[in-house]
């Protein structure tokens, strides 16, 4: 039986890993491969590098760092941050990243989901969403979040982006929910579940991790696949050994380290 | 020992090599068939479609390279897809090294395909590939399409439906799951093939 995912989210700022609240007020976190490696002795199942200023500079990862992490992790790993072309997802990728997670050009040119699809196949695309409840009621998505000064939102319904991003090709949606983003209440289960419902392809849930019973709520309510998660990690709140007991005592299926 | 990686134009094989290096082996490239040949051992890295890759190593004139090789052989993922007779995936004949058909896996509203994430081996056959495995080890996986479960199948795996996740016979080997990617355990499994008497 395949193992629901626990998925520590590095953000990635000049090589560094960086944390902020909302999306705002960066604080180092510590050196990319020693955090990596930490997760991984302590049990993650995967690796989301998020390079967080890419898209908004218009730049692409650096490669260097990638390969540095490809080197010495042995679990999955995936990048994100300013990736727009084949090109550029076959540098990330030949870099040795398992998968390329694909956001604000996504919505630029949704196309790019399919060329990336046909190039090197749906396991290596991950759409990533960054969505917020409006005062109607509806999630709708929001791009350039990396930059508060430039984050825009849309006219684009989540939900509507979900089955638009699976038919053009994506394998993975990450659903980071930004209304309950770095405030550690909970998952937003109401919103995903809501995609759960539409997603036929593994959903991660990302954004308002708190403490154990959260992981729980999520995998439980919302049947997502993989819950990402930051600062928790990050600041040592949840270990991910003792995170992984809590889950599997709740009749979870993770995998045993 | 020399690991000589088939070249044929995967994404993210680079991976495969990393592994191999972590484990003190020297690994390499190589799409020349005689380099292939004279390698100690061989391993058919493969992410894409069988069709596609099926039609590189054609181009490439290696599908009788690799049906020839007797040196023990390591198909990873679509690798070693590409060992049995055809794939459903494009309708294509594969090397024919091992008998059966891969098929594409059934998904349902609560069962994801492509199957992706970690997942339990289940060994049905002991074997010295499998040294260090036990029942419920976990693997990492991420394919569409899968291999049946013949008499040459040392471990499986179940998503809805139960498949092949490591299979051999003689020289001839395969994992579904990403070894380079299955932390201790995918070390473990490549370790052994490294071990196994030529």
């Amino acid at each position: 039986m395949l193992s629901r995912r626990v998925i520590p989210c590095l953000d990635v700022r000049d090589g560094r890993v960086v944390k902020g609240v909302r999306f705002r007020d960066h604080v180092d976190m510590g050196d990319i491969v020693e955090l990596a490696l930490r997760y991984r002795d302590e049990g993650a199942d995967e690796l989301v590098f998020y390079d967080i200023t890419a898209s908004p500079e218009g730049r692409s990862v650096d490669r260097g760092w990638v390969e540095r992490v490809a080197r010495l992790i042995d679990i999955p790993f995936c990048v994100a941050g300013g990736i727009r072309s084949v090109d550029e997802a076959r540098a990330v990728l030949h870099a040795g990243a398992d998968k390329v997670s694909i956001n604000t050009p996504a919505l630029d040119r949704p196309e790019l989901i399919g060329e990336l699809a046909d190039a090197f196949g749906v396991q290596c695309v991950v759409v990533g969403i960054d969505s917020l409840r409006d005062q109607d009621g509806e999630w709708r998505v929001r791009q350039y979040t990396g930059d508060p000064s430039r984050t825009r939102a849309l006219a684009r319904r989540a939900l509507d982006w979900i089955v638009e991003a699976q038919d053009r090709g994506a394998g993975e949606i990450v659903l980071n929910c930004m209304g309950s983003d770095g405030v550690r209440s909970g998952y937003d289960i109401e919103q995903l579940a809501a995609a759960r419902a539409l997603c036929r392809v593994p959903l991660v849930a990302s954004g308002g991790a708190g403490d154990a019973t959260h992981f729980v709520d999520v995998f439980e309510k919302a049947d997502v696949d993989g819950a990402l998660a930051a600062s928790v990690f990050h600041s040592g709140s949840i270990r991910i050994p003792e995170l992984k007991q809590q889950l599997a005592a709740a009749g979870i299926k993770v995998r045993r380290v | 020992m020399e690991v000589v990686l088939i070249d044929a134009g995967g994404a993210n094989i680079g991976s495969v090599r990393y592994a191999f290096e972590r484990l003190g082996a020297s690994a390499r490239f190589s799409a020349d068939p005689a380099v292939i040949a004279a390698a100690d051992r061989v391993v058919l890295p493969g992410v894409g479609a069988a069709a596609a890759a099926m039609a590189r190593l054609h181009e490439l004139g290696l599908e009788s390279c690799v049906r020839d090789l007797c040196q023990p052989l390591l198909g990873v993922c679509l690798g070693m897809q590409l060992l049995f007779d055809s794939s459903e995936e494009g309708d294509v004949d594969c090397l024919g090294l091992l008998p059966g058909r891969v098929r594409k896996l059934q998904g349902s509203p609560t069962l994801r395909v492509p199957h992706m994430g970690w997942n339990t081996l289940e060994p049905v056959l002991d074997d010295a590939l499998l040294d260090g495995v036990s029942a419920g080890d976990s693997a990492y996986f991420v394919h569409g399409y899968a291999a049946p479960v013949t008499c040459d199948t040392l471990a499986t795996s179940t998503h809805g439906e139960t498949f092949a996740a490591v299979v051999r016979r003689g020289n001839r080997m395969g994992a579904q799951f990403h070894p380079e990617r299955s932390a201790t355990i995918g070390a473990r499994i490549l370790e052994n093939f490294l071990k196994v008497p030529a």
